[in-house]
């Protein structure tokens, strides 16, 4: 336990992604079987038990410490488990009969049988044989808030390493393998061969695009390319198989590979058919045929009950883009063109109402296709335009490849919403970056009681380029009018400061906002050395877009 | 009978009830004696000045006469050329000398080199003020010393039960295995110049690290003075000058605000290393954005500090710096009369040091 410990303890600070990987590799070729195996399922999220209460924890220390030290540690550390896992008392045992600290094999399998009852006894005991870092690991296990900055994906990726074996490998065999995934490092080491996927309806590790630049299209052939709208729904893979006794399974996965079928009954019955297949598409509530937005449709999202309810309020429906298998076959090898061409005959053939085709977009130009995205409408997206989100292009000849590759698939998504806004306060990075200033607070103008002055209206640390950061970071410097902290004031006057083009998503209303508004992923578009702070934008431009925006979700709502 | 003393003889040797309050008292320059005509690191220039160790919260220029260590003294003329005081007297650990009506006697306090305890005793009352102190082993200084006493002088820097600082030697090797597990990544370790800096050097060269050091120019002569001293560091270099691609690998010892600094910009990929108490708490880590927090301090944890009070025998606690409250409420839940000193002006130095002009460049 706490070598694991010892690994979330340096993972939590680690920004670096190759660092991580790193680091991860290196525990699973110095840690044994079982542990490591444990420890990729608690980095992956596979294993299961029921979580301690935060109660039970404050409980505990409640009885070994006093109170009033606990609240001023408490007050000045601000996370329950690392002030229980620094606070908690050396426990007094006779030297020599000090037992050895768990093993995370040992915490995980008794966890899994532990009554509840029990678990304050065998929690103390093991906090009492850890130390800091490992009680603190031990805390944040049980009580399911293991927040360290890990996808699952990561950690796969590290285990393959181990083997020098691709990552989409050890994807493919996953959903049929379990913790402590013996045969899975036996495989890794050289030790005995591949373990075979025994889940009749696997998951496929998705393909994603690279976001396209103006500057990509001078290199790109229209002709190469097939175009479709980008629906903002949720990508889904619905995969169908016959296992051992020959009963169909069908599954649903979000695009993480998570397993979202409780989440869909609606769908299932449109899946279950006689042959296997595996289609990539997107989760989209149609109502009278007629695509909602991503509002409407987020209310069947994170639902733990599923209410008839809700089911016919916001029936869910599968709009297919590829086609991975059919039958016995895997198609992922296949050029794009050719799996199309099987998918339309495939959803033709199943002519369901709930799972339809994504349509192409005829182009012969980007220029075409410039327009059309602009205006989806008449383009063919008709009155789904709503939820259209950009445009996806695909090349003709690409195979389904796992994982973003390069100059295979590309999203253009429509015009952000875009305001020239004033550089206020920046503050220090992260990581690589902590050497720079690298998030910048912005604010637009308003009439506030005493004249014309900036109010915040967000924070961005995307967007620019390394070089742009560097000059950023060298204005933030030299125009510094008062430090906070880690927090830098920049010179904001209407003749002096520098103007950032933020591009956003969306608007919201917030309380937490001095202005009012929130805005949904800023980052700073361009930087304007041209324009002087007083050109601007104002808080009533971003009103307006609010306004807008919320007439248009309105209209949504009320179409049903 | 009581016999009416006239408020003039209260420097007189005949005083039949003395309180401790009126041996030492906090005033705004610092903690003042008027029976010995001195302040203990006083803040403000005074006539006479008690030094305890080298921090430049603790030694101040501009004061009288100074009576410290050899090597606080030493290191007062490092920092603030010979000038710093109009006259000095070097004590040696062990010393006892008689200053006004009260006699003052300098103990090991195992905070940094030359550091020291002052006690004060007067008549059959012995004050220990312990400037910033330490229990922990620690190579490059004299070991902490005990000393009974009736009022007890704390520091409380980390007086929460948060902290345990754990051996240092462990931290040492958490280093050394990310250099191990990184070679192509500088490791930059932030420490304070005056102690803690040569003490992570000396813990990497117990822990069998024996390749050059690298130093940031500001910590250069306060680390040769302790070489002078006889303090073995191995073999040390300026980092000045030195090809990026030559320090991949490489440990870098600079102050804490120089390791978030344009200055890190000359190192391979770097690997921010922090070498402090504070380094407990995640949320300190993470706020300086540092990467490889190191748990080494030059103060008492917890443990340390209320051992120590306990230790010392003394029925009073004084708390000055730091995180008064918790040690003083943990003195009176034990029977001790304790109170805050309330004295301003003294500060962590982890938290307070800038590289400044010389370091930027360095
Ligand atoms: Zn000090």
């Amino acid at each position: 336990m706490n070598r694991f410990a010892e690994l979330l303890d340096r993972l939590a600070y680690e920004p670096g992604r190759n660092n991580k990987l790193r680091l991860i590799t290196n525990y699973f070729r110095a840690t044994e079987d079982p542990d490591r195996g444990y420890a990729l399922a608690a980095l992956t999220g596979a294993l299961s038990f029921k979580h301690a209460k935060p109660g039970l924890i404050r409980d505990l220390i409640a009885g070994r410490t006093d109170p009033v030290l606990f609240a001023l540690s408490y007050d000045y550390v601000g996370d329950l488990s690392e002030t229980v896992a620094l606070m908690w008392p050396k426990a007094s045992l006779p030297l020599h009969n000090n037992p050895p600290p768990p093993t995370l094999t040992e915490v995980v399998t008794t966890l899994r049988t532990l009554g509840k009852t029990e678990l304050p006894k065998q929690l103390a005991r093991w906090l009492d044989e850890l130390d800091e870092t490992g009680r603190w690991a031990l805390l944040k296990l049980v009580t399911g808030a293991m927040r360290i900055g890990i996808s699952a994906r990561l950690a796969k990726t590290a285990a393959a390493a181990l083997g020098d074996k691709d990552t989409h490998d050890l994807e493919l065999m996953w959903p049929g393998l379990a913790p402590p995934y013996l045969d899975l490092f036996a495989w890794l080491e050289g030790r005995a061969d591949k373990p075979v996927n025994r889940d009749p309806a696997p998951f496929r590790p998705v393909m994603l695009a690279h976001a396209i630049e103006d500057t990509d299209f001078a290199n790109l052939d229209a002709s190469d390319y097939i175009a479709e709208w980008k629906w903002d729904g949720i990508r889904a893979q619905a995969v169908s198989g016959r296992d051992q006794h020959g009963n169909t399974q069908v599954r649903l996965y979000s695009r993480s590979g998570e397993d979202i079928t409780g989440s869909f009954p609606d769908l299932l019955p449109s899946l279950r058919l006689q042959d296997p297949f595996a289609i990539d598409g997107e989760l989209l509530v149609l109502r009278d045929g007629r695509v909602q937005t991503f509002n409407v449709l987020q209310q069947r999202l994170n639902r733990k009950v599923v209410s008839p309810k809700l089911l016919k309020d916001y029936p869910i429906h599968l709009r297919a883009y590829d086609l991975l298998g059919e039958g016995d076959t895997d198609l992922r090898e296949l050029p794009f063109a050719e799996r199309r061409e099987r998918l339309e005959a495939f959803v033709s053939k199943l002519n369901d109402p709930r799972v339809d085709l994504s349509p192409t977009i005829a182009f012969d130009s980007w220029e075409t296709l410039r327009a059309a995205r602009a205006d989806p409408s008449p383009a063919g997206a008709g009155e789904d335009a709503e939820a259209v989100e950009g445009m996806m292009l695909k090349r003709r000849d690409a195979p389904y490849l796992p994982g973003r590759p390069k100059g295979q698939w590309w999203k253009w998504k429509r015009d952000p919403h875009i305001i020239d806004a004033v550089l206020m306060y920046a503050q220090r990075g992260h990581g690589k970056r902590s050497s720079y200033y690298s998030d910048y607070t912005f604010g637009v103008w308003t009439n506030g009681g005493d004249g014309e002055q900036l109010v915040p209206v967000g924070k961005a640390y995307f967007g620019f380029t390394d070089e742009e950061l560097v000059q950023i970071d060298r204005f933030v410097r030299r125009n510094t009018t008062e430090k906070f902290g880690p927090v830098r004031h920049v010179v904001h006057e209407p003749e002096q400061g520098l103007v950032l083009e933020v591009a956003f998503e969306g608007l919201a209303r917030s309380s937490r906002h001095k202005s009012g508004v929130a805005m949904r992923f800023p980052r700073i578009n361009r930087l304007r050395w041209d324009k002087p702070p007083r050109e601007a934008d104002r808080l009533e431009t971003l009103e307006r877009m609010l306004k807008a925006d919320s007439a248009k979700q309105a209209a949504a709502v009320e179409r049903y | 009978m009581y016999e009416l003393v006239p408020k003039t003889d209260l420097r007189s040797a005949y005083i039949p009830d003395m309180r401790a309050q009126d041996i030492l008292m906090p005033v705004a320059a610092g903690l003042c004696c008027r029976p010995g005509g001195f302040h203990i690191d006083p803040v403000r220039p005074v006539e006479r000045a008690v030094i305890t160790h080298g921090h430049s919260d603790h030694a101040r220029a501009g004061h009288g006469a100074v009576l410290a260590t050899q090597e606080t003294l030493d290191m007062m003329r490092l920092r603030y050329g010979d000038n710093f005081a109009r006259t000095t007297q070097a004590i040696a650990y062990g010393e006892e000398i008689r200053l006004g009506d009260v006699s003052v006697k300098f103990h090991p306090a195992g905070h940094v080199l030359g550091s020291a305890q002052i006690a004060v005793s007067c008549k059959d009352i012995r004050i220990v003020a312990s400037g910033d102190y330490k229990d922990a082993p620690d190579p490059t200084c004299a070991p902490f010393e005990v000393v009974p006493c009736d009022v007890f002088i704390t520091e409380a820097t980390f007086g929460l039960p948060v902290f345990h600082h754990g051996l240092a030697a462990d931290e040492a090797r958490k280093l050394l295995a990310s250099v191990a597990l990184f070679p192509e990544r500088a490791h930059l370790v932030g420490a304070y110049s005056l102690g803690k800096a040569q003490r992570v050097i000396a813990l990497l060269r117990a822990a069998g690290y024996d390749t050059p050091i690298y130093l940031h120019g500001a910590m250069e002569k306060i680390t040769h003075y302790y070489q002078s001293r006889g303090i073995d560091l191995g073999e040390l270099r300026s980092v000045k000058g030195v090809k990026k691609a030559d320090l991949a690998g490489t440990i870098t010892l600079a102050p804490p605000s120089a390791t978030s600094d344009i200055w890190t910009r000359r190192f391979p990929d770097p690997v921010t290393a922090f070498a402090s108490g504070w380094m407990r708490v995640r949320a300190r880590a993470r706020q300086r954005g540092v990467e490889l927090p190191l748990v080494i301090s030059d103060h008492a944890d917890w443990d340390g500090l209320t051992a120590t009070i306990d230790a010392t025998g003394a029925g009073e606690i004084w708390v000055t710096h730091g995180q008064e409250d918790a040690l003083v409420h943990w003195c009176t839940a034990k029977g001790l009369a304790a109170r805050p000193l309330d004295l301003v002006g003294y500060g962590d130095e982890d938290e307070a040091e800038a590289p400044g002009g010389e370091g930027a460049e360095a």
